[in-house]
């Protein structure tokens, strides 16, 4: 939201939360502490507000960055995430692949294609059971900065979960992302490298020496790491290609068959496998730097070199700052970011310390439009506050609707982070009816998604203790103008979640 | 102040070209209206317009090959119908797209494609709707739509997907894109609206804002007039059907420039022959486009330029699943009222395993570049410097199809 703050902007580490207040106009928060209440969460509540009021903004700060490993989800989100038993992405995997191999069996093609259509539903299920927990963590865990930042790295290490089992695996993948969200960039990028979804979905599981598959290797490159543009060549992806064979999932409970003198060199943790007799393991030449063949070894070198490049440097720094401050970051913004990511060996979480810091953050990030994702969440966030939703559905079916559902992206570049590719006039006017929902009443969010469940009474309150003690203040005259002309509390809200202050 | 985009068009012709959200609104170039249809996930050409012509054909999809016309005066429902002596249409296109041919308003590319060998659904559905070389870097915020609607003036794009589709992503002023499965009334009514517009005087999205009423309007009044037909106790179409002529509609509202894409195509496994799962598809994919055509009417349709595409074709031999894998050139089909159908259009090849590209799929004999390129010269009038911003380094083939 533009925040008109101001004149009473006061620095960021020092700053009092309370001004002294000459009147009703004056807003509780200063300026930048509402920046960062509403721009490293997915939206700024009362309820948000108050926990950064008694911690303070430098421990609120702290505790975003640096979160505890456990979720300390409120009791009623924990429990519908309980409900959902989720298994682990080994089982599911091993489950169904050998539900395709039985329904490949079945020879009267009505039951093979009923199998067919059960198997894919269960598939879908696993997905919209991954996401429902995912909303849930992301409207109500207090470390909001880590679910931010979980959205932002699977967006940019993105797979679709339509391709092939990917579906199974999308829990456990955001887990890991999850894992290494605020910690180094080089652990994430390694995670993800032995994850089955990305193995899947660029391709790599299939990439063997003799039978070259350069989809994960130039992805890697062009959209994980160095970016497009900063000097690798053809030569390089096939390079990278080839120090990647034999990198890939096995579902089989025991190791491959393997000559004794390649026994050593197989690594496996999961559904990931190094397996040496697929692997090419001529000496390379890449990025300039001869790699000696000598199996799984010249994959972490590789890493290594492609992961502290001042290349991946710029370009995750670019990415993160236009995520969160502005469509084209200052270069002088991203400069610091990057000066950051090098000195702390790719450390996110100092990254994202020297954005929030720097004046280019705080003179921009109040004006940058919000995506999709961030808009319903902001909004069901605000309207709710901590009262948890009984049924994310609505809220899935919203983020389709505004074409930013979860797992959706069918490319490997992920949503757009720009707002180009979110403010034209059809999607605009998405958001109105959205907003038209989202305010006028509890659209099924209290219906608990099961036959014959009753719809629990619930209004959503946007003029709230935070709206009177910050947000009013913010509102661009036209809009509280308009504000004053409501007819009714659903018109009021439907007016203000259509506001293009609440769009930013 | 406010903006209406109406009002704006009828005085542009006397102001010459006018910008509005970063688009030049005057008077359009041509009156003819493009809608390019992607059928996502590769159709099986082979079996949709078939070469019965060929031996090899029969020889290596005993399961799944369509009979050959005039085989089966029993079941001729179970027949492919000949359109010439190499080539035969599915019969479960013989009401939709066989009166278009006989009609000459339909025409077929044989052997038509990319050059990305990824076999890769989204590699090369990128591919293709961004149309750039892939020798290079890909620019994702440029595909070939939208560098066309840059090129003309006049244009009113529109995109019938959730979201705004690669080949539709521009450097330019955004597409509105309206999904056509949302129904009923919009809920934000004229109370709203007013209010809405009034908080956006002077915000950058103002002009978008108002844009964004009108493409509601302009989709909710062609969907409305649905009930009313209804309510005259005429059958609802679905699926694709229904989309055809809600499309229609709403380009009859003025968007000339527009784009739909149709999933389902991915037949690797059980696709079935003259009946089954893709001559389920099939039929459903020809009854929305000629409920597009009639929806249009002759005037409109006579205007109008439907272009069918696919990412790729399959193998020409199916697989052991009774179906078939990813393969490479594919069949694309030009419709219109006044298109020079009724024939195949571009090079061909005997169809044969010798044919095979690597001996294995139909081969590439005429680039997607160059047919959008020379259709869109006879089309728009473009000259070589023109056609060059909209697919760089191409060369427009003249296939006669308008």
């Amino acid at each position: 939201m533009r925040r008109r703050f101001g004149l009473r902007a006061i620095s960021l580490l020092a700053g009092p939360l309370f001004l002294a207040s000459p009147g009703l106009a004056s807003p509780a928060y200063d300026a930048k502490t509402f920046l960062l209440l509403d721009r490293l969460t997915f939206g700024a509540t009362a309820a948000e507000a108050a926990r950064l009021k008694a911690m303070g903004l430098n421990n609120w700060l702290n505790f975003e960055l640096h979160p505890p490993a456990k979720d300390n989800l409120p009791p009623q989100a924990q429990s519908e995430i309980d409900a959902l038993g989720l298994k682990p992405v080994g089982v599911l995997v091993v489950d169904f692949t050998a539900k395709v191999k039985a329904l490949r069996a079945i020879t009267d093609s009505d039951l093979r294609i009923a199998a067919g259509r059960a198997y894919q539903q269960e598939l879908n299920d696993c997905a919209r059971e991954t996401a429902d927990r995912t909303l849930l963590r992301d409207l109500y865990s207090p470390t909001q900065l880590r679910e931010v930042m979980t959205w932002f790295w699977f967006n940019h290490f993105n797979v679709q979960q339509y391709k092939a089992d990917i579906r199974a695996m999308l829990a456990d993948y955001e887990d890991t992302l999850r894992a290494h969200a605020l910690g180094r960039f080089r652990d994430l990028l390694e995670s993800t490298l032995r994850h089955p979804a990305m193995l899947r979905y660029l391709d790599n599981a299939s990439n063997a020496a003799g039978h070259l598959n350069e989809n994960y290797a130039r992805e890697i490159m062009e959209l994980h790491t160095l970016g497009v543009g900063s000097g690798y060549t053809q030569q390089d992806v096939e390079a990278l290609a080839r120090i990647l064979t034999g990198v890939g999932i096995d579902l089989s409970p025991t190791p491959p068959h393997l000559k004794p003198a390649q026994q050593s060199g197989l690594v496996r943790a999961g559904l990931f496998e190094f397996n040496p007799a697929r692997h090419d393991y001529s000496d390379k030449i890449f990025l300039g730097h001869k790699i000696k063949g000598r199996g799984f070894a010249e994959v972490e070198e590789a890493l290594d070199l492609i992961a502290r490049s001042p290349a991946t440097a710029r370009h995750i720094s670019r990415e993160i700052a236009t995520y969160f401050a502005a469509d084209d970051p200052p270069p002088t913004l991203v400069d610091k970011m990057s000066k950051t990511f090098l000195h702390s060996d790719g450390d996110i979480a100092a990254v994202l310390r020297t954005m929030v810091e720097a004046p280019e953050f705080t003179a921009q990030a109040a004006h940058k439009f919000k995506d999709p994702v961030r808009y319903v969440l902001s909004a069901v966030r605000l309207a709710y506050e901590d009262r948890v939703i009984l049924n994310t559905q609505p809220v899935q079916s919203w983020l389709n609707r505004l074409a930013e559902g979860f797992y959706n992206h069918d490319t490997p570049d992920g949503y757009p982070l720009v707002s180009s590719s979110w403010d034209g006039p059809g999607q605009i006017e998405a958001r109105f009816e959205i907003a038209r929902q989202i305010g006028g009443g509890s659209a099924g969010l209290f219906r608990p998604d099961e036959p014959g469940a009753a719809d629990r009474p619930a209004f959503p309150q946007i003029e709230n203790a935070l709206y009177f003690d910050g947000l009013a203040q913010t509102l661009r005259p036209a809009t509280r103008a308009v504000l004053d002309q409501a007819q009714s509390p659903q018109d009021w809200n439907t007016l203000f979640l259509s506001s293009p202050d609440f769009m930013r | 102040m406010t903006f209406d985009r109406r009002t704006l068009l009828q005085s542009a012709a006397a102001l010459g070209a006018l910008t509005l959200a970063g688009r030049a609104w005057a008077a359009p170039q041509t009156n003819t209206k493009l809608l390019v249809v992607f059928l996502r996930g590769a159709y099986d050409a082979a079996n949709v317009i078939i070469p019965t012509g060929s031996d090899f054909y029969y020889h290596v999809r005993p399961n799944l090959a369509v009979a050959k016309p005039g085989s089966r005066p029993d079941r001729p429902g179970l027949e492919a119908v000949a359109l010439n002596g190499d080539w035969s249409l599915h019969p479960a296109l013989k009401d939709s797209l066989l009166p278009l041919w006989q009609k000459h308003q339909i025409a077929f590319i044989p052997f038509a494609g990319t050059d990305d060998l990824t076999r890769s659904h989204f590699e090369t559905q990128d591919t293709i709707e961004l149309g750039q070389s892939i020798h290079g870097t890909r620019d994702y915020k440029s595909g070939f739509l939208a560098r066309l609607a840059g090129a003309l003036t006049g244009t009113k794009p529109i995109a019938f997907t959730n979201q705004v589709p690669l080949i539709f992503q521009g450097h330019g002023a955004p597409v509105p894109n309206q999904a056509l499965n949302v129904g009923g009334r919009p809920a934000i009514d004229e109370h709203h609206i007013a209010l809405i517009t009034q908080m956006y005087q002077g915000d950058s999205l103002a002009a978008a804002v108002q844009e964004g009423f009108h493409v509601r309007d302009d989709v909710y009044r062609a969907i409305s007039r649905e009930s009313d037909a209804a309510n005259r106790g005429a059958v609802s179409p679905k699926g694709f059907e229904l989309s055809g002529r809600r499309i229609a509609r709403v380009m009859q509202g003025g968007y000339n420039l527009a784009f739909v894409d149709v999933g389902g195509w991915d037949t690797h496994v059980n696709q079935g022959g003259a009946t089954g799962y893709l001559a389920d598809r099939l039929g459903e994919l020809g009854r929305g486009l000629v409920a597009f055509a009639n929806e249009l009417g002759p005037q409109d349709w006579h205007d109008t330029v439907v272009v069918v595409i696919s990412e790729f074709g399959r193998t020409f031999r199916e697989n052991g699943d009774r179906g078939t894998d990813h393969g490479h050139g594919s069949t694309y089909w030009v419709l219109g009222g006044a298109v020079n159908g009724g024939r195949f259009r571009g090079p061909e090849v005997k169809v044969e395993q010798a044919s095979l590209f690597q001996n294995r799929d139909f081969p590439v004999l005429t680039d997607y570049r160059s047919l959008f390129g020379g259709l869109f010269r006879k089309i728009y009038g473009f000259d070589a410097a023109k056609l060059n911003t909209i697919f760089p380094s191409a060369k427009p083939v003249d296939l006669a199809l308008v």
